[in-house]
């Protein structure tokens, strides 16, 4: 009676964790990297000029510019972050023309103000905001506001140019060649604009362009929406044709003790997902790659327990014993080689990154999930059935009569 | 079953293969994809059969990249293009894609990828650095679990391993990229794994065995761990190449990696490893 009590227990303890494990895949979902969903990848590194070197201010600066630009394309979750000390990761998931989204967010937009020998009196940094404006005669105006900082350097500026031109410039393409006016401080206008349209365009690159320094495109990657579709459907139809074949392996060579082994690998994979879904970790192709390498492990950890069991049972241990014996010393194999490879899983995860990166994570959470799997769901299960007949027929774990 | 006792035959089958494979490497290099060497890759795919020729004509017309290599390729399952040129700007791609778009109307972008020389020379110093800090870290783990001399032989089987994998994909002559890396580094956890699981047994067979010679408690370590090696690297293999054949041309490259890796693997956890540890111990003991 107690022995059926506490494998009522056992039984309910795995059920809850199929559940939460269920409840977490169902709530939180599998977020699926760019090559799965479609999407673009793009790496931007900042490059120094003769006037300013790379540091913090400077990053930060092109990051809100980057996110600015991003913005107005309107997609559902960017995401933009600093990588190492000059470079900016762009990923846009789902986006309809990735290859011109790209074009959008990494022009190499540099924005001055230069004399008419051509040489630069302040950059767009000092820029605040620049809008579309009239002015009092109606006319279509850009009304721009200076930074603090800008304020008194074009102060300095326009006193010396003033009834000269000083033009402004993205890149190397002239927006307009105005001439000074008046000293201007913190406010000011720029007329000689045709219609509105025109001074909104000009007005968005100055405004959105004050890039602090040149930035270029170094890496970029897309996946349009059908080849990730196809790269999921195909996939998963191949993940789950090659699990079903390792299940037919088991059965056919440790019988019903292999049978269980297919149950055991079924609830790996549920608690698996549940688990990359509950650390919000990313599926991408290599990963799904990854997640069928760790089936791999963790069907291996089952191949060696069961090894470990019936080599017990060889020497004349009794089903309890054997199993007891079994686990024990299949302990420490399991671990020792898990623990190099969960190593290797993690320094790859350190050194690379995108695509690879995921593969890294997935394999690493795998084998854990496939440690915590054999030595308590496999554990628990055989326990279950220690008692039954299927169990303790002599040809059970492939055992021959000798 | 003598495994240990023939191992002169499984060196000599493993330094032949090496021995082909390098010589490969010497004479044909790496067919290094544009993750290693930068430029520009973009795959289209069409309805209906389109000609490499239409495709240069599209590109000759907005004159960009002329000279590009253009394939035709599967990845879709229908008729498509793979454009491979050096790097190129952001614009000068957009201008390539809206115009295979205009010029055939099915035309869809499937995949552009982009890569600077820079990054290319940073993903070949990556991935040598991960390699040789998992070495570290693999060489440390196993010296204070087992002994140095078990740390030693499995580095060496490790090489045994990616050079196989390496010397192979130069004798096919296939296309290697990121994704190569990663499954080098795999190959790199999945072999140690394999091969720990034998040590351990040698371990515990020098407790239980301790009156008779290493080579007899290596190699029944072998011997009766050998149904788990088979094992498990029939079910790995099994879903490697259930990927390989179901999983889409993206894979493809890894998965044949992976395969020439873990197959080398199981060979030399058995076949290498423990004889080196015997060939080590005879060394000592003369």
């Amino acid at each position: 009676m107690r022995y059926k009590q506490k494998r009522r227990i056992k039984l309910i303890i795995i059920l809850a964790i199929m559940a939460f494990a269920a409840f977490l895949y169902f709530q939180h979902g599998i977020n699926l990297g760019l090559d799965l969903q479609g999407g673009a990848h793009i790496v931007l590194q900042a490059q120094p000029t003769e006037e300013r070197e790379i540091n913090d201010t400077v990053m930060t600066g092109i990051q809100s510019v980057i996110e600015r630009r991003v913005n107005q394309l309107g997609l559902s979750e960017p995401l933009i972050q600093r990588q190492g000390s000059d470079r900016i990761i762009v990923e846009l998931p789902a986006v309809d023309s990735p290859n011109e989204a790209i074009e959008t967010i990494g022009r190499t937009a540099m924005l001055t103000f230069q004399n008419s020998a051509g040489e630069v009196l302040m950059t767009g940094e000092a820029v605040q905001d620049a809008r579309a404006d009239h002015d009092q005669y109606g006319r279509p105006v850009i009304a721009f506001t200076l930074t603090d900082e800008g304020s008194g350097q074009f102060a300095d500026i326009t006193r010396q140019y003033i009834g000269e031109k000083i033009s402004i410039n993205l890149d190397n393409e002239q927006l307009t060649n105005p001439t000074v006016q008046a000293v201007i401080e913190e406010r000011g206008q720029i007329t000689g604009y045709e219609t509105i349209q025109e001074a909104e365009e000009d007005a968005i690159l100055i405004r959105e362009g004050a890039l602090p320094v040149p930035v270029d495109v170094i890496e970029t990657r897309t996946v349009g929406p059908t080849l990730g579709e196809i790269s999921i459907q195909k996939s998963i139809r191949a993940g789950l044709l090659g699990l079903l074949l390792v299940a037919i392996y088991m059965v056919f060579y440790y019988r019903f003790p292999g049978v269980l082994a297919a149950v055991i690998l079924a609830i790996y994979g549920l608690i698996l997902m549940g688990t990359m879904a509950g650390l919000q970790a990313t599926l991408t192709l290599p990963g799904i790659a990854g997640l069928i390498l760790s089936i791999g492990m963790a069907v291996d950890a089952n191949i060696i327990i069961f090894e470990r069991i019936k080599d017990e049972l060889k020497s004349g241990k009794t089903l309890r014993a054997a199993i007891d014996a079994g686990f024990k010393r299949a302990y420490t194999t399991i671990v020792d080689a898990n623990v190099t490879t969960v190593m290797t899983a993690l320094i790859l995860a350190y050194f690379t990154s995108g695509t690879v990166r995921g593969f890294a994570v997935t394999l690493g959470i795998g084998i854990i999930v496939s440690m915590f799997t054999a030595f308590f769901v496999t554990r628990n299960v055989i326990d279950i059935f220690a008692g039954s007949k299927l169990l303790r027929e002599n040809k059970s774990f492939g055992v021959r009569k000798g | 079953m003598d495994i240990l006792g023939k191992r002169k035959i499984w060196y000599t089958i493993s330094l032949t293969v090496i021995a082909i494979g390098l010589l490969f490497l010497l004479i044909n290099g790496l067919n290094l994809g544009i993750d290693f060497n930068g430029g520009t890759l973009m795959e289209f795919s069409f309805e209906n059969s389109v000609s490499s020729e239409e495709v240069r004509g599209v590109l000759e017309r907005v004159e960009i990249a002329e000279d590009s290599k253009i394939q035709q390729s599967e990845s879709a399952g229908e008729h498509g293009i793979i454009i491979r040129a050096k790097t190129l700007e952001s614009e000068e791609i957009v201008t390539i894609d809206n115009a295979i778009r205009d010029e055939f109307e099915s035309a869809e972008m499937l995949r552009t990828e982009m890569v600077g020389p820079t990054i290319g020379r940073e993903l070949r110093i990556n991935a040598l650095l991960a390699m040789i800090a998992a070495s570290i870290a693999i060489v440390a783990y196993i010296s204070f679990r087992f002994e140095f001399r078990f740390a030693a032989v499995s580095i060496i089987t490790l090489m045994h391993d990616v050079l196989i994998t390496i010397g192979i994909f130069a004798i096919l002559g296939r296309e290697v990229n990121t994704p190569f890396v990663a499954a080098l580094l795999t190959i790199f956890g999945y072999s140690i794994n394999d091969t720990i699981v034998i040590f351990d047994r040698i371990r515990e067979n020098m407790k239980l065995l301790h009156k008779v010679p290493f080579i007899e408690q290596a190699n029944s370590a072998v011997v009766d761990t050998l149904p788990r090696s088979i094992n498990t690297s029939v079910t790995t293999l099994i879903a490697i190449l259930a990927i390989y054949f179901f999983g889409g041309a993206s894979i493809q490259t890894f998965m044949l990696a992976l395969f020439i890796g873990m197959f080398a693997g199981t060979y030399s956890s058995i076949f290498v490893a423990s004889p080196l540890l015997v060939t080590w111990q005879e060394r000592i003991s003369k």
